[in-house]
C-alpha cells in the first residue's frame, strides 16, 4: 500500500472538500432563504473565474484588484438575476423553479463557451514559489491560498449570521417568512442579498479553482458535485454543507486511490459521490444535520 | 343527447363521466384527426426527405417526452434522468438484437420493458422521497447510467458504441427515410393513443390524484408507492421505446449522446408543451425540434450582411443554439408557465366566442 500517495490524496481531498463546503454553503444559503434549489451554482463559479481571467489577461489589472472587481461584478450579477429571473417564480411549483435554474445553467454555460471558447486557459502567475513544503508534503501555494480563503469565508459566514443585522434578518426570514415580514424585514431585500452573496462567494471559489486547474468548462461540474455534499449534510444546514463537502472531497479521492490500487474500474473519482448520494437518499434522505420535513394536514 | 356532436356547445353540458373523458370531444375533431393521419400516410410522396427526417425526430423524441409528461405532468414526480433511460432503451434494443438474434420488431418492445425495469429500480427512492430530493436522486441516476454506458463493453460496446440493424418485417427492410417514416408514424400514433387511454383508466386517474394532493389520494385508497413506482415504470417504458426507435433509425448508438443535457431537453419539451397535456407534449417536441433549425435558418439569412459574416456568429452557432434552449426555458416559465397547450386553448376559446364574448 502506498501510504505517501494516500496521504497526499487525503490532503487534496480535504482542500477540495473545503471548496465543496464553500460552494455547498452558498447553495444552502440560497435554499434556506429563498426555497430555491440552485442548479446554476456551478455557472457562478464558471462565470466568476472567466470574468476574473478577463480582467487579468485582457485588461492587465493586478490580481488583487481584478479579484475585487470580480466580486463586485458577481454581487451585482447575483442580485440582478434574482430580480429579473427568480422573482417572477415566487410561488410557482418546484418543478418550474428547478427548471428555471437549469435553464440559467444551460444559458450561461453556452454563453461562456461562446465568448471565451472551450480551451482551458490558465491564470497569469500569482505566486513566486512552485510548491510549499509542509510536513513533508508538497502543496501548491494556490491550494494553500484556497484553503485560507475557504476558512476565511466560513468564519465570515459565521460572523455575518451571528453578529450582523442583515444576517439576523436572513436567519429570521429562513425561519419564518411571514413572521419576518410582519416584523418589518424586507423579504425581497433578503432574497436579493442571498443571491448576491451566493454568487460572490461561489465566484471566489471559482477563481481559486481556476488558479489551480485553469479555467474551463469543467468548473461548472462543481455545481453538480455539490449535490452529494449538501444532501449528505442536510439541504438546510450550513454546518452540514461544510461537513458534507469535506467528506465528499476526501471520499472521492479515497475512491480514486482504492480504484487505482486495487479495483481498476476507472472513472471512480467522478462517479463515486453519486453512488454515495443515492445511498444517503435511500437511508437518510434529510442528511446528517437537515431538519426533517414533517407534513401536517 | 347523442354521444358525439358536431360542434362543441358553448358552455359545459356534459352529463356523464364518459362524455368527460372522451378523447375526441366532437365528431369534427375526430374526422380531422383521422384525416390528418390519412394525409400523413401520403406525406413521403409529397414532402422532401428533410421534412421526413424532422418528423422521424419528432416521433422518437415525442414518444419519450410523452413518457416524461406522464411522470412529471400527470404524477408530479420530477426526473432528471430521462435522457439516460432513452439511451438505455437504444442500447438495450441493439444489444438484444445482436446478442440473442431476436428480430428487431420484438427487440423494440423488449427494450421498452428492460428500460422499464431499470427505471423502476432508480425510481424506488420515490417511495420515500419526493420533490427536489427526487430530482437530485434522478440526477444521480443519470450520471450512474451514463457511466455504465461508458464502461459496460458487453452491453454498449464501450466507447466504440454499438451497431443497430434496421427494422425488418417479412423480408422488407425499413432502412430509408421514406420507409422508416411509416414505422415512426405508426409508433407515434400508437403510443399517443395508448397514452390518452391510459389517462382515462383508474391508473391514470390515480396518477393525477397523487399529483394533485397525495395525502388525500392516500386517504382515498390510492397506494402511493405503487403508483409512484408505476409511473416511473411507464415513463421509462416510453423512453425505452423512443430510444430503441432512435437506435434502429440511425443504425448506430454511441455513448456520448445521452447526457444530462438530453434529459434537460426532454424536460424542456414537456414544460414548453404544457405539463399534464398529451397534445401539449407533441407541441413542445415540435417546438424543440424546430428551434435549432430556425436558429440555423436565421443565421444563414443574415450571412450575407456584414453582421452575419462575423466569425462569432458562424463558428458559435452550436453555442447560440444551446443558449436559445436555455433562454426559451426561462422565458416560457416566466411568461407562459402552462405551456403551448394552454395558449392554444386560449386562442381556440377566443375564436369560439368571437365576436361576442358572453
Amino acid at each position: 500500500m502506498n501510504t505517501d500517495l494516500l496521504l497526499q490524496l487525503i490532503t487534496n481531498g480535504l482542500i477540495v472538500g473545503l471548496l465543496y463546503g464553500v460552494v455547498g454553503m452558498c447553495f444552502v444559503l440560497v435554499y434556506k432563504s429563498t426555497q430555491i434549489v440552485n442548479f446554476a451554482q456551478g455557472e457562478f463559479l464558471l462565470l466568476g473565474a472567466w470574468v476574473c481571467w478577463a480582467f487579468l489577461v485582457y485588461m492587465q489589472i493586478p490580481f488583487f484588484l481584478g479579484f475585487i472587481f470580480t466580486m463586485i461584478f458577481m454581487a451585482i450579477f447575483g442580485v440582478l438575476l434574482q430580480l429579473i429571473v427568480l422573482r417572477p417564480m415566487i410561488g410557482e411549483p418546484i418543478i418550474s423553479v428547478i427548471m428555471v435554474t437549469i435553464g440559467l445553467s444551460i444559458f450561461f454555460q453556452a454563453l461562456t463557451k461562446w465568448i471565451f471558447g472551450v480551451a482551458p486557459q490558465s491564470y497569469p502567475k500569482v505566486f513566486e514559489a512552485d510548491s510549499v513544503n509542509i510536513l513533508g508534503m508538497s502543496i501548491e501555494p494556490a491550494y494553500l491560498m484556497s484553503m485560507v480563503i475557504a476558512v476565511l469565508i466560513m468564519i465570515g459566514f459565521y460572523l455575518f449570521f451571528k453578529h450582523s443585522k442583515h444576517g439576523l434578518a436572513m436567519r429570521a426570514t429562513a425561519f419564518d417568512q411571514q413572521a419576518a415580514q410582519s416584523l418589518g424585514i424586507s423579504v425581497k431585500q433578503v432574497f436579493a442579498m442571498s443571491w448576491g452573496i451566493a454568487a460572490t462567494v461561489s465566484a471566489t471559489a471559482g477563481v481559486v479553482m481556476g488558479m489551480v486547474n485553469g479555467v474551463s468548462d469543467s468548473l461548472s461540474v462543481m455545481g453538480i458535485k455539490v449535490f452529494p455534499a449538501v444532501i449528505l449534510g442536510g439541504l438546510d444546514s450550513i454546518v452540514g454543507a461544510i461537513v458534507g463537502g469535506l467528506t465528499i472531497g476526501v471520499l472521492e479521492n479515497l475512491a480514486e486511490f482504492f480504484d487505482s490500487q486495487f479495483l481498476h474500474i476507472g472513472n471512480m473519482y467522478d462517479i463515486a459521490p453519486f453512488y454515495v448520494l443515492l445511498i444517503i437518499l435511500w437511508f437518510k434522505p434529510y442528511g446528517l444535520f437537515g431538519t426533517k420535513d414533517i407534513e401536517r394536514i | 343527447m347523442s354521444t358525439s356532436v358536431t360542434m362543441r356547445p358553448c358552455g359545459d353540458f356534459r352529463t356523464s363521466y364518459k362524455q368527460d373523458t372522451t378523447i375526441f370531444e366532437t365528431k369534427t375533431i375526430r374526422w380531422f384527426a383521422i384525416l390528418a393521419i390519412a394525409f400523413a400516410c401520403f406525406a413521403p410522396f409529397i414532402l422532401d426527405a428533410y421534412y421526413l427526417t424532422l418528423f422521424i425526430q419528432v416521433s422518437y423524441l415525442g414518444i419519450a417526452a410523452l413518457g416524461l409528461n406522464i411522470l412529471v405532468g400527470f404524477t408530479g414526480q420530477i426526473s432528471l434522468g430521462h435522457g439516460a433511460f432513452f439511451g438505455f432503451g437504444a442500447f438495450a434494443s441493439a444489444w438484444l438484437n445482436t446478442q440473442f438474434n431476436i428480430p428487431v420488431v420484438f427487440c423494440i418492445p423488449l427494450a421498452g420493458f428492460l428500460t422499464m425495469a431499470v427505471g423502476m429500480m432508480f425510481g424506488m427512492p420515490a417511495a420515500r422521497i419526493k420533490g427536489l430530493y427526487l430530482a437530485i436522486a434522478t440526477l444521480a441516476a443519470q450520471f450512474i447510467i451514463e457511466d455504465f454506458f461508458g464502461r459496460a463493453e458487453w452491453f454498449s460496446g464501450g466507447s466504440a458504441g454499438s451497431l443497430a440493424e434496421p427494422i425488418n418485417i417479412f423480408g422488407f427492410t425499413f432502412d430509408t427515410d421514406e420507409s422508416f417514416y411509416y414505422v415512426a408514424l405508426f409508433a407515434l400514433v400508437f403510443m399517443f393513443i395508448w397514452g390518452c387511454n391510459l389517462m382515462r383508466t383508474r391508473d391514470g386517474r390515480a396518477f393525477v390524484a397523487v399529483r394533485d394532493h397525495y395525502l388525500s389520494a392516500e386517504i382515498m385508497g390510492v397506494k402511493l408507492n405503487k403508483y409512484r413506482l408505476l409511473s416511473f415504470g411507464i415513463s421509462s417504458f416510453y423512453a425505452g421505446i423512443g430510444g430503441a426507435l432512435y437506435a434502429h433509425y440511425l443504425g448506430y448508438v454511441s455513448a456520448e449522446g445521452f447526457t444530462i443535457f438530453m434529459s434537460i431537453q426532454f424536460l424542456a419539451m414537456v414544460i414548453i408543451g404544457g405539463l399534464g397535456s398529451i397534445k401539449g407534449t407533441l407541441m413542445g417536441v415540435v417546438f424543440m425540434v424546430l428551434l435549432p433549425e430556425a436558429m440555423e435558418a436565421s443565421v444563414s439569412l443574415v450571412k450575407e450582411t456584414s453582421i452575419g459574416a462575423h466569425p462569432m456568429l458562424v463558428d458559435g452557432l452550436a453555442y447560440i443554439k444551446e443558449m436559445a434552449i436555455g433562454l426559451v426555458i426561462i422565458l416560457f416559465l416566466i411568461f407562459e408557465p402552462e405551456g403551448l397547450a394552454h395558449r392554444w386553448n386560449q386562442i381556440k376559446n377566443y375564436w369560439k366566442s368571437y365576436p361576442f364574448a358572453y
